[in-house]
């Protein structure tokens, strides 16, 4: 770890002033920042501590909506009634991921900014295009079974590896931020992910100095609310195929509403809406999700070890909609 | 200290060397504490912090070390520029040592230095050198900042195990721990056999990566040096270091109190122990060197992958008649170890046609040495699920095929078996997991979205016995109850096995004293010597010394208070007669011993069993009763008079010697038994997995084992150590897998992030029986090893149970979902 400075903010203007400097971090749960400075694949000068900020409420909002600190624990996201009653996909996502000791620290805002697990990323002395521009791709030949499918380029084929956010992004929530002017600004989640194209050192718009403040997330979605994770152990693994669902479906067997997110097989957190609309408004039979995950899956594309996630994601992908039809058709005979 | 040393000194030993079967003093000793599932005795130094690790000890102006590992494959360090790091606040030296630096770790027992040299570069992680600093955090940038260059010649390297298989050669069957072997005529017992089998199986690299990292505080008294170091056997690695350093043996001191696990890789030393010897010497201060946990793993030991063809002709009843194990291995170049997978196909099953064959391929990755069961674990991986697939084949219960070849004996050397349990193991073991439930058409069992199935292995583990030696001192201590206590000195290790127990109750037992009036002493080479902890010996060796040790001190006191050594009986703090010797008849005289010695204590010892099965601990409660039982008798003279008086304080016979206490030496060694006498642990495996049928996931639902080790010394430590043993099998069958990158030669997984054991979730409920068994061909306390036994084909088990869930059969491990993806019924 190379040395750096420590300052502690109390208030988000002070924050931001603080991380002026282009090679300051703001730490708050540092679950992942501080293995990356152990590893010195990040190494900032500047420490910006901003766990004394007042942003760990939890607020409905005016809208029906939930506004979340950036500093809410994903423990105590994930615990909160409100969550739990009204976006239990985002609950089961965040329960889903790391450990309890992690979830315990781990921040909201920090969730959506951790780093990719690709190995060669994580070890400083090998080529890296997201940690050392230009400096090669190792991982496209190499061993890349955990790796990406979609949203991949020719120089970086790293998988975004949070659960949370990919409930974050099936609910269609939006990141608050405070930047280094003092303006705020609202960035939906699905424009705040760059797709790594030829800079994959860049993962999201954020600005230098710009802090997360809250996430927010629209009124809850009614239906069905899963998060299947697709993992090669029980617990503390990340996922090789997740998948977000909020289904509806009617009585006479409809899906009235089809929402879908991807973890594992995407350089970010994976949502495709031109799929969901192939599959809403149908009975959900085997030709609709053969298209729909045709869909999904067009630009697909595997680089050897992780061929594989292509047929299982097809695989969840019906399971999560003939689920979704299977339960329903319970309920209604139920009643 | 020497053997030769002892011997000059004089001081009372009783030496056994295991040429016939003997009896067991703890056949009639009266405590009965061998056997119980006592607490750890170390169990709350380690929870409550107080237990010293290597790592923790601290010196006066002690310096921090961190390793600098080669970031090529292949090729020679050109340069090194220390000024820039040397120049970083904290930062004292960087170490380079281009001659003494270890290229890799040993193995186990050897007594020469692991190969030397920091200046050719033979794989990714070499340490190639040593920044000391006053912190170890400033160590750790100056390790990472220090600038090298090489030349480069990975492109050359050997990374792909694949690629490398046409250049297999002989392996060097001296440098390792099994030979190549033939019997009879295989490949035409193949060709004649009515119905044949012919796989090949793979496995990958594992990692040891024990939770302690491994560590040395090196410190130099003038021409000694001393290291605080977490290894597994001392004595040998004691002579490693002298020799890498061309030290006197009698200079090099080691101390290991506790240890956090080892696997195999802390048999012999590691790459940190010189460079913090030579550091320390540089700077005539101590240095403490604690490997990164990404170092552990790229530059102490790993298990070779292995390539293993399982060749079985057998006549339509399942009778074998040919059994073929080709195995293909990799190491360094240079390195004769070799993973000895067949090991136990030798004398598992029948067969008059028999080879066993092993090659190598020299590669570029970091030494592959012993990890847990060396051959057994990942040989009886291919040959039990070999022996499952032939049982489908042959529409037999995979148990039954396993009956059918039960041998008389051993089938590759025609000795008789010592003990052998495995009818027993399985037949047990069935009744308790409910074998008898499984239907053996694959793919039967839907629950939601789960397949289930069942699968078994056998598990065998070769015994083994090796020189070991230790101190008993039987001393006043008017701080203890009974005023009396035993030290027990050897450098042994406590690796989380249980050493410091199960040896606190065999000397508790024979010396007839609590266990709280043991104090054993560990993990010191200025102790006697012992094996240390490996290969499942530890225990039988170790164990075997102090036994004799305290045997020798029973007969000692027999001596002084007038009595046969046979009819000695040390109980409670008590010295007693039991029975009457006979010299002609030394069976009956056990067995009256027995009944004697029963009758005398039968109060008392009800008593006392019920406290140390509590607490293991304290012989307060029960001292009083002891007094009541005891008739006092003037005998300051030296006059004991067993015929009027029950029994005499031992702290009284104590207080008449010489500075008020008695010690003696034992010495065990191997002899004729195991030469003429198969020795090995034998066992079973059951699993229950799911099979997710949409994605293929797989997860253990419960396993059961039942394993057969002779006489066990504490039922809890050995039922932890076949937990263990499982849930390697879960790691084994599942996930473990070291990822070398095939262009750069890098460890890609490695930390316990990325390299995957299981979790908690992973393990489900473990069923563990012992199955009873008494051995007297192998050492005086009729015991064999454990610890490695019940990893033996767990992996198989998990397997086997898999083909029963979904039909498919995976022969390259781990088994991961990719690999049932395309096959899962629907």
């Amino acid at each position: 770890m190379k040395r750096f400075e420590y300052i502690r903010a109390l208030e988000p203007q002070q924050a931001v002033m603080f991380a002026t400097p282009t090679d300051a971090s703001f730490i708050a749960g540092g679950t992942n920042l501080l293995d990356l400075m152990k590893f010195e694949i990040e190494t900032p000068i500047k420490l910006v501590d901003i766990n004394r900020l007042e942003l760990e409420s939890i607020e409905i909002t005016a809208d029906g909506g939930l506004r979340i600190g950036t500093l809410v624990t994903n423990s105590d996201l994930a615990a909160h009634p409100t969550v739990i009653a009204n976006y239990p996909v985002l609950s089961r996502a965040i329960l889903a991921g790391a450990t309890g000791q992690l979830r315990n620290k781990a921040t909201t805002g920090g969730n959506l900014l951790q780093r990719t697990r690709c190995y060669y990323f994580y070890q400083p002395d090998s080529p890296c295009n997201k940690r050392k521009p230009g400096s090669g791709c190792p991982a496209i030949n190499g061993e890349n079974r955990l790796l990406a499918i979609l949203g991949i380029s020719d120089s970086c084929i790293a998988q975004h590896p949070s659960d949370m956010a990919v409930a974050m992004r099936l609910l269609d929530a939006t990141v608050e931020t405070l930047k280094t002017d003092g303006s705020t600004r609202q960035i939906a989640l699905k424009d705040f992910y760059c797709l790594p194209k030829d800079t994959p050192h860049i993962e999201t718009v954020l600005e230098t100095g710009e802090l997360i403040t809250h996430v927010t997330l629209p009124a809850p979605i009614k239906g069905m609310h899963t998060y299947d994770k697709v993992r090669d152990r029980a617990s503390y693994a990340f996922a090789v195929v997740s998948c977000a669902a909020v289904i509806d479906v009617d009585d006479s067997g409809k899906l009235t509403t089809v929402r879908l997110a991807f973890g594992g097989i995407g350089t970010q957190p994976w949502r495709d809406e031109n799929v969901e609309a192939i599959l809403t408004g149908t009975d959900g039979n085997d030709d609709v999700i053969t298209a729909a995950a045709d869909l999904l899956l067009k630009e697909a594309k595997g680089n050897g070890q992780n061929d594989f996630k292509i047929p299982l994601t097809r695989r969840l992908l019906k399971q999560v909609i003939q689920r979704a039809l299977a339960s329903r058709s319970l309920a209604s005979k139920g009643a | 200290m020497s053997l030769l040393d002892t011997v000059l000194q004089q001081e009372p030993t009783k030496k056994l060397m295991m040429n016939e079967p003997v009896n067991s003093l703890f056949d009639q000793t009266a405590s009965k504490l061998v056997g119980r599932p006592i607490n750890r005795v170390d169990g709350s130094l380690k929870v409550s912090g107080q237990a010293t690790y290597s790592a923790e000890f601290h010196l006066d102006n002690q310096a921090y070390g961190v390793l600098v590992s080669a970031t090529i494959a292949k090729g020679k360090v050109d340069k090194i520029d220390s000024s820039a790091v040397e120049a970083i606040p904290g930062v004292i030296k960087v170490i380079t040592d281009p001659k003494h630096f270890l290229r890799n770790a040993q193995q186990g027992g050897a007594t020469k230095s692991p190969t030397q040299g920091a200046t050719e570069v033979f794989y990714h992680g070499q340490p190639i050198a040593a920044v000391i600093a006053e912190t170890f955090e400033a160590a750790t940038e100056g390790a990472k900042a220090l600038k090298v260059t090489y030349k480069d010649d990975s492109e050359q390297a050997a990374l792909d195990f694949a690629k490398e298989l046409p250049h297999a050669h002989d392996v060097n069957e001296k440098g390792g721990s099994d030979k190549n072997a033939k019997q009879g005529d295989p490949e035409q017992g193949l060709t004649d056999s009515a119905v044949t089998l012919d796989y090949t199986y793979h496995t990958p690299s594992q990692s040891n990566s024990p939770m302690e990292p491994h560590v040395t505080l090196a410190h130099w008294e003038g021409d000694k040096l001393i290291m605080y170091s977490s290894n597994q056997m001392l004595a040998s690695c004691k002579k490693q270091i002298a020799d890498a350093l061309d030290l006197d043996g009698d200079n090099v001191q080691l101390i290991s109190r506790y240890v956090g696990g080892g696997f195999g890789s802390k048999l012999g030393i590691s790459p940190e122990s010189i460079a913090a010897a030579i550091a320390a010497k540089e700077l005539d201060r101590p240095v403490l060197i604690v490997m990164t946990r990404p170092q552990v793993m790229e530059a102490t030991i790993r298990r070779s992958n292995t390539r293993q063809r399982i060749a079985i002709g057998c006549d339509t009843d399942g009778i074998i008649n040919t059994m073929i194990h080709d195995t293909v291995t990799s190491n360094l170049p240079g390195e004769s170890f070799f993973e000895p997978t067949a090991l136990s196909t030798k004398y598992l099953y029948r067969g008059e046609n028999r080879r066993v064959d092993y090659k190598k391929v020299e590669m570029n990755q970091v030494l592959s040495g012993s990890m847990r069961a060396p051959g057994e674990a990942v040989g009886q991986i291919a040959l039990e699920c070999a022996m499952d697939e032939l049982a489908i084949k042959l529409d037999i219960d995979p148990i039954e095929l396993r009956r059918r070849n039960e041998p008389e004996q051993d089938p590759s050397q025609q000795i008789p078996f010592s003990t052998r349990s495995l009818i027993a193991c399985m037949e047990q073991g069935a009744q308790q997991f409910g074998w008898d439930q499984r239907i053996a058409k694959p793919a039967s069992r839907l629950e939601g979205d789960w397949w289930l199935g069942i699968g078994m292995a056998a598990a065998a583990r070769g015994n083994q016995l090796a020189p070991s030696e230790a101190r008993a001192t039987l001393q006043v201590d008017r701080s203890k109850t009974l005023g009396v206590k035993a030290i027990i000195e050897t450098d042994m290790t406590d690796i989380g096995t249980g050493s410091y127990t199960v040896f606190t109750q065999v000397a508790a037992d024979l010396l007839g004293l609590p266990i709280d009036h043991i104090e054993m002493r560990l993990g010191d080479t200025s102790l006697p010597p012992a094996v240390g902890s490996g290969g499942s010996m530890g225990a039988a060796s170790s164990g075997s010394s102090i036994y004799l040790a305290c045997q020798q001190l029973r007969e000692m006191l027999a001596d002084k208070v007038g009595l046969h050594p046979d009819t000695i009986q040390l109980d409670k703090g008590y010295v007693k007669q039991a029975g009457t010797h006979e010299s002609t008849v030394a069976e009956a005289t056990v067995e009256a011993g027995k009944d004697m010695a029963s009758d005398l204590v039968h109060k008392a010892s009800d008593l006392v069993e019920k406290v140390v099965e509590k607490t293991g601990l304290s012989s307060s409660e029960h001292s009083d009763d002891n007094k009541e039982n005891s008739q006092q008798a003037d005998y300051s003279s030296g006059d004991f008079d067993f015929s009027n008086f029950q029994s005499y304080p031992l702290v009284d016979i104590i207080a008449q010697y010489n500075e008020q206490l008695i010690s003696a030496k034992g010495q065990i060694a191997p002899g004729k038994n195991g030469k003429e006498y198969r020795q090995a642990s034998f066992g079973v495996n059951f699993a229950e997995v799911a099979v997710h049928r949409v994605t293929g996931e797989i997860r253990v639902k419960r396993m059961t084992g039942a394993f057969a080790a002779g006489r066990i010394l504490n039922h809890k430590t050995a039922t932890s150590q076949c937990y263990g043993g499982m849930v390697f099998g879960i790691g084994s069958a599942l996930m473990e897998q070291v990822i070398h990158d095939k262009q750069d030669g890098r460890l890609c997984n490695h930390d316990l992030a990325e390299y995957h054991i299981p979790v908690n979730a992973d393990v489900p409920q473990l069923d563990v029986i012992l199955v009873e068994e008494d051995d007297r061909y192998t050492n005086p306390m009729h015991i064999k090893g454990i610890g490695e036994t019940a990893i033996s084909g767990a992996a198989a088990a998990i397997a086997n149970a898999i083909y029963n869930a979904v039909g498919i059969r995976v022969r390259d491990f781990p088994i991961t979902m990719d690999k049932l993806l395309n096959e899962l019924p629907d």
